[in-house]
């Protein structure tokens, strides 16, 4: 029995010295990155092409999940506000959800599974082909040339993606809304333009967006950096880095919106 | 061995935690020479060429190319010393993502302000030097392990570099790959007029081009010379070594218990 503590005690007592350790490993990683990003930050061409890679071949999932949620949207809250009788308040709940919450929130989500996985999967085979390695012996500091660009254009590609998913949804809302279901068209829009403030609406989505792009493209860069050079070990970094980053973007998101929109 | 050396490693010692892989070191690569440095799988041979490149820095002792001090060398000035180090890696290490063309012109692109059709004609210079000129738009999957290698080859010396590092040159290469890897290693050495340290344990492939012969056994040199003097080497390791023999000094057994414990047939542990 005790020996069966001893071993439990000493097991989590590991976990947590690992857990520290990586913690440790990822905070340097993060300085690292941006204390070389100056050279990135120079080469536009770099840049458009990660904002590509990260954001562009991102588009048809953001597009058709920005469009299936702005019709369940519509559907749902078509029927609870007719209820009340104010169905002409459609425009302004489908907007002031999409984008305030789950514009940032899902397309961020959908980031993480397609663009971060991606981004894990190409450093963490670079790595264990000694693809990064070469570079460095070739004098062209991977920080700067690979790992720099991925994380600007991430950064840079999240909150295009986010607005991109909130159109859509809101078109998906009105195509529900105005056009199967027969609320007025003028007071959809209305309505919306009416309720959604530029700044403390929009802008603060915007910010989430920002937020939610640098942790995910972080979280995936530093698990390809630091996976295992093996088959295996690329595979658990890939999956660790779907779960973080989906986790991280919905602990985030609670403390935005605790400081965003209900003044805590 | 008496010219100027272009890289000298001095005592070094060097550890992956607590497993020590070096343990004092003393070796001399002069200019213009082809130096190999040879011993059984997981001796530290590519560990002494990460510590020249400055990858790693030894526990103990110094490591020093053209009279600097790697270890001691800023971020800059070490990116500045690779600048005129080429390195060809165990399996090319291409840019998957790249045409045969585009990897050659990398450490180009990346160093150089040439004009795009100066780049082509270097490249395509390089790719001739090495026989793959018609492999230009060839993507790395679609070559070869000796095709690949020979890109690489080209790529690491896009630079005309002072120092080259062959990692494994010769590993899985059927023996006319093999024959033209070797070739390739002693012609661009004396062309360039360039150092170079091959890191190998293909005896025979390497005894017929290099100038000088180090043997690692167990994180130290176990014998040293000219290929001459290795071939007629009377020492047990070398003349192991050289032959390929299983039962020698050198260990073919990683250390473990005895066969009779470990098959039950002794005391069980």
């Amino acid at each position: 029995m005790i020996g069966a503590l001893d071993a439990g005690l000493r097991s989590l007592g590991a976990r947590v010295v690992d857990g520290v350790w990586k913690l440790g490993c990822a905070t340097r990683f993060t300085g690292t990155l941006l204390a070389r990003s100056a050279p990135a930050l120079r080469r536009p061409q770099l840049l458009l092409d990660q904002v590509h890679f990260t954001g562009v071949l991102s588009l048809i999932i953001i597009v058709v999940s920005g469009l299936f949620v702005g019709l369940v949207l519509g559907l749902q809250g078509y029927e609870t506000l007719k209820r009340y009788g104010s169905a002409e308040a459609l425009g302004t709940l489908v907007a002031l959800a999409l984008v305030r919450e789950l514009g940032p929130v899902v397309a961020a989500l959908l980031f993480a599974s397609r663009a971060g996985s991606a981004i894990t999967a190409k450093i963490g085979i670079m790595r264990s082909t000694e693809q990064l390695s070469a570079m460095e012996m070739m004098a062209v500091d991977p920080y700067s040339r690979v790992l720099a660009p991925i994380f600007w254009g991430g950064a840079i590609s999240m909150p295009l993606l986010a607005a991109i998913f909130s159109a859509c949804g809101v078109f998906g809302g009105y195509l529900i809304g105005v056009v199967v279901l027969g609320v007025d068209s003028g007071a959809f829009w209305s309505q919306m333009q009416a309720a959604v403030d530029v700044w403390d609406d929009v802008g603060n989505g915007v910010i989430k967006s920002v937020v939610f792009g640098v942790a995910v493209t972080l979280i995936a860069l530093f698990e390809g950096w630091d996976a295992p050079p093996t088959a295996e070990g690329v595979s658990y970094a890939v999956t660790r880095t779907v779960v973080t980053s989906a986790l991280a973007v919905l602990a985030l998101d609670f403390v935005l919106t605790s400081f965003m929109f209900t003044g805590v | 061995m008496s010219s100027e050396a272009l890289v000298e490693l001095d005592a070094v010692e060097f550890a992956y935690a607590q497993r020590p892989i070096l343990k004092g070191v003393r070796m001399r690569f002069p200019r213009g020479s082809v130096v190999a440095i040879m011993g059984g799988s997981g001796c530290g041979k590519t560990t002494l060429l990460r510590l020249i490149g400055g990858q790693l820095r030894p526990s103990k002792g110094g490591v020093r190319v053209e009279s600097q001090d790697v270890a001691g060398l800023s971020h800059g000035a070490l990116y500045r010393l690779r600048r005129r180090m080429g390195m060809l890696f165990q399996f090319g290490a291409l840019f998957t993502d790249l045409t045969v063309f585009d990897n050659v012109a990398f450490p180009l692109r990346e160093h150089t302000s040439l004009s795009e059709t100066m780049i082509r004609d270097l490249v395509l210079m390089k790719l001739q030097a090495v026989g793959l000129r018609g492999a230009a738009q060839l993507r790395p999957a679609e070559l070869s392990g000796g095709m690949a290698r020979r890109v690489a080859l080209a790529r690491a010396v896009a630079l005309d570099p002072m120092l080259i590092m062959y990692d494994e040159p010769f590993t899985g290469l059927d023996p006319i790959s093999l024959g033209v890897i070797a070739n390739l290693i002693r012609r661009l050495n004396d062309a360039l007029g360039a150092t170079s340290v091959l890191v190998t344990h293909d005896v025979e492939a390497s005894l017929r081009i290099v100038d000088y012969v180090y043997i690692l056994d167990g994180g130290l040199i176990v014998a040293e010379g000219t290929p001459e003097q290795i071939r007629a080497s009377a020492e047990p390791v070398v003349h192991q070594f050289v032959h390929g023999e299983a039962d020698g000094p050198v260990g073919f057994h990683y250390p473990a218990a005895g066969l009779a414990q470990s098959f039950g047939m002794g005391e069980r542990p």
